[in-house]
């Protein structure tokens, strides 16, 4: 029980921490730390979807930017078309990216190992270059917002400090619902998995319908996540959606500590933290960025989150 | 006569021009154990993947408990109580003992679409689990890694994980292999206490274990049973010395 506590602990201190954020950027009148520390959230959020799979499922689905883009691409369409509710906004982001992932999710899952990470690339891209195909949405230039998600008199999330705050909320609620999920029957199942699959079968365990039921809460949240980065930066491009943008998420998710739940919202901290400041000597940063994700696996099994505190159990 | 709990008729799998199992006829009765012996590539493996559901059959049914189980997958077979252990021990190693073990309850303690309590603190899966821990001698291991268990223990905790499943039927592909005499004759023990309480098709390489346990003994060379029949029939054959035990007729 103390280790579940410790986590708990660690997840209260980083979200302190982000909630700082506004207070500290207004003080040292540095606005723009606002708008790096939601999109810091957003990727959090996409990061820890596809953790989900990736470290608890030991799926390695290589196109997660898809379910971004389709988050993203929802707002976006729909604000275009005049409809500018917020929660008919999150709720179609959520079952758009959702749907896909259940598509994407029973063909790709019918492979595994490398086939597997082809075929979500493979996947990943087709949506890449929908978004391209899609003239009367902006196609290749991509599409401008003309203001945020309307919750009424709720959240004004054409204030950033609000928006930021509500991206922090949506991302509390993430982690604390990931942090049941990844404890609960199914989430040990999702860990036997990746364990071992051809014993949980011969278990008994009907194990497709299990991973195809995390993959499409993976796309999901991540689509979630799309509809928090439309929000804040008022534009959506099919560049959401490249590949490697889904490298981006997968390197935030290794660098920060897979099969962890803090790990990816530290590996997204981490990577563009480290993007922002090193763009600003080199275009070149990420020769940088490089020999430290290599240096951090090379030292630690579970990235940073594996760097800075003691061996898990095997539930972490 | 009553059907047996297991009975196979026709069954055949080739692999290219290898006919692996050739018009197998296995009947495992409620309760017994049945050994499968043969020489080494006599189809033994195959037979077990095949009524475990992870080989296709090119032909032939398989019956189980009365009804036909060819077309059904792998899980399917397992969730109707046909458990089995692996020639190569296959069990969760990052999980501790006791996770191993809890996991195998959790297949047969309804579906797993349960995202909000716990597993760990679930005593409907943790209590069955202890049990069938201690009943194997690895109560002590509970909260080990199964990686650091040794080899033997690694055999015990996978039978442990079967057994938890509550299986009517229980596969054992060469329970013993790799293990010292202590730990062999162990698992011995073990698999004669569970005698009459479930059915067990056991292939195994050591003689002595099949001898000491067998009900019945199947003997198969290349991917054809030869003979069937009661231990000490079985080792009076002369056909089954001459093909399999390797003595000369005397």
């Amino acid at each position: 029980m103390r280790a579940i506590d410790a986590r708990g602990i660690a997840a209260l201190v980083c979200l302190t921490a982000l909630a700082l954020v506004p207070v500290i950027a207004a003080a040292a009148d540095a606005p723009f730390y606002v708008g790096l520390f939601a999109r810091v959230m957003i990727f959090a959020i996409a990061a820890l979807s596809l953790d989900l799979i990736l470290g608890y499922g030991g799926l390695v689905s290589f196109g997660h930017a898809a379910y971004l883009g389709i988050g993203a691409y929802a707002v976006a369409i729909l604000s275009f078309h005049g409809v500018t509710n917020g929660f008919v906004h999150f709720a179609a982001a959520l079952a758009a990216a959702a749907v896909a992932a259940l598509v994407i999710g029973i063909v790709s899952l019918r492979t595994s190992g490398v086939y597997f990470i082809m075929i979500t690339l493979a996947f990943g891209q087709m949506v890449y270059y929908l978004g391209i195909s899609l003239n009367q949405y902006g196609g290749d230039d991509g599409l401008s917002i003309g203001r945020p998600s309307d919750f009424g008199g709720l959240v004004d999330l054409a204030d950033p400090t609000i928006l930021y705050y509500f991206v922090l909320a949506c991302l509390a609620l993430f982690l604390c619902l990931g942090g049941r999920a990844v404890r609960s029957r199914f989430g040990v199942l999702l860990q036997g998995v990746r364990s071992n699959e051809r014993r949980m079968v011969a278990l008994g365990f009907p194990v497709f319908r299990y991973k195809l039921a995390a993959f499409v809460i993976a796309g999901a949240v991540c689509g979630v996540a799309g509809a928090l980065f439309a929000n804040l930066t008022l534009f959506v491009s099919p560049g959401i959606m490249h590949w490697t943008r889904s490298g981006e998420i997968m390197m935030m998710v290794i660098l920060g500590g897979i099969g962890t739940l803090l790990g990816p919202v530290l590996g997204a901290a981490v990577y563009l933290l480290l993007e922002s400041v090193l763009s600003r000597w080199s275009e070149h940063w990420q020769a940088i960025l490089g020999p430290l994700l290599i240096i951090v696996v090379l030292f630690s099994k579970s990235g940073l989150m594996g760097l800075i505190r003691a061996p898990r159990p095997p539930h972490g | 006569m009553v059907e047996p709990l297991l009975a196979t008729s026709g069954l055949t799998k080739r692999f290219g021009g290898l006919v692996a199992a050739n018009d197998v006829a296995l009947g495992v009765e409620p309760g017994e154990i049945h050994a499968v012996i043969g020489p080494n590539g006599a189809g033994k493996t195959t037979l077990i993947a095949a009524l475990a559901g992870e080989l296709r059959p090119d032909a032939g049914t398989i019956r189980f408990a009365g009804t036909d189980i060819s077309r059904l997958g792998p899980a399917r077979r397992a969730a109707l109580g046909i458990a089995r252990s692996f020639q190569i021990t296959s069990i969760f190693r990052e999980f501790t003992a006791l996770d191993n073990v809890a996991l195998a309850v959790q297949a047969h303690a309804g579906h797993s679409f349960r995202f909000w309590r716990p597993a760990q603190g679930d005593a409907r899966l943790r209590e069955p689990a202890r049990a069938a821990l201690a009943e194997i001698g690895l109560a002590d291991r509970a909260d080990m890694p199964a990686a650091a268990l040794s080899h033997g223990e690694k055999r015990a905790l996978e039978l442990a994980m079967v057994l938890a499943t509550r299986p009517r039927l229980l596969l054992l592909d060469e329970p013993t292999a790799g293990m010292g005499p202590a730990d062999s004759a162990d698992i011995v023990r073990l698999l004669a206490g569970l005698k009459g309480r479930l059915a067990i098709v056991l292939v195994e390489h050591d003689m002595d274990a099949v001898f000491a346990l067998a009900d019945r003994v199947t003997v198969m060379v290349y991917g054809r049973i030869i003979a069937t029949g009661l231990p000490e029939a079985i080792r009076a054959d002369a056909q089954v010395r001459r093909a399999y035990l390797g003595e000369e007729d005397s």
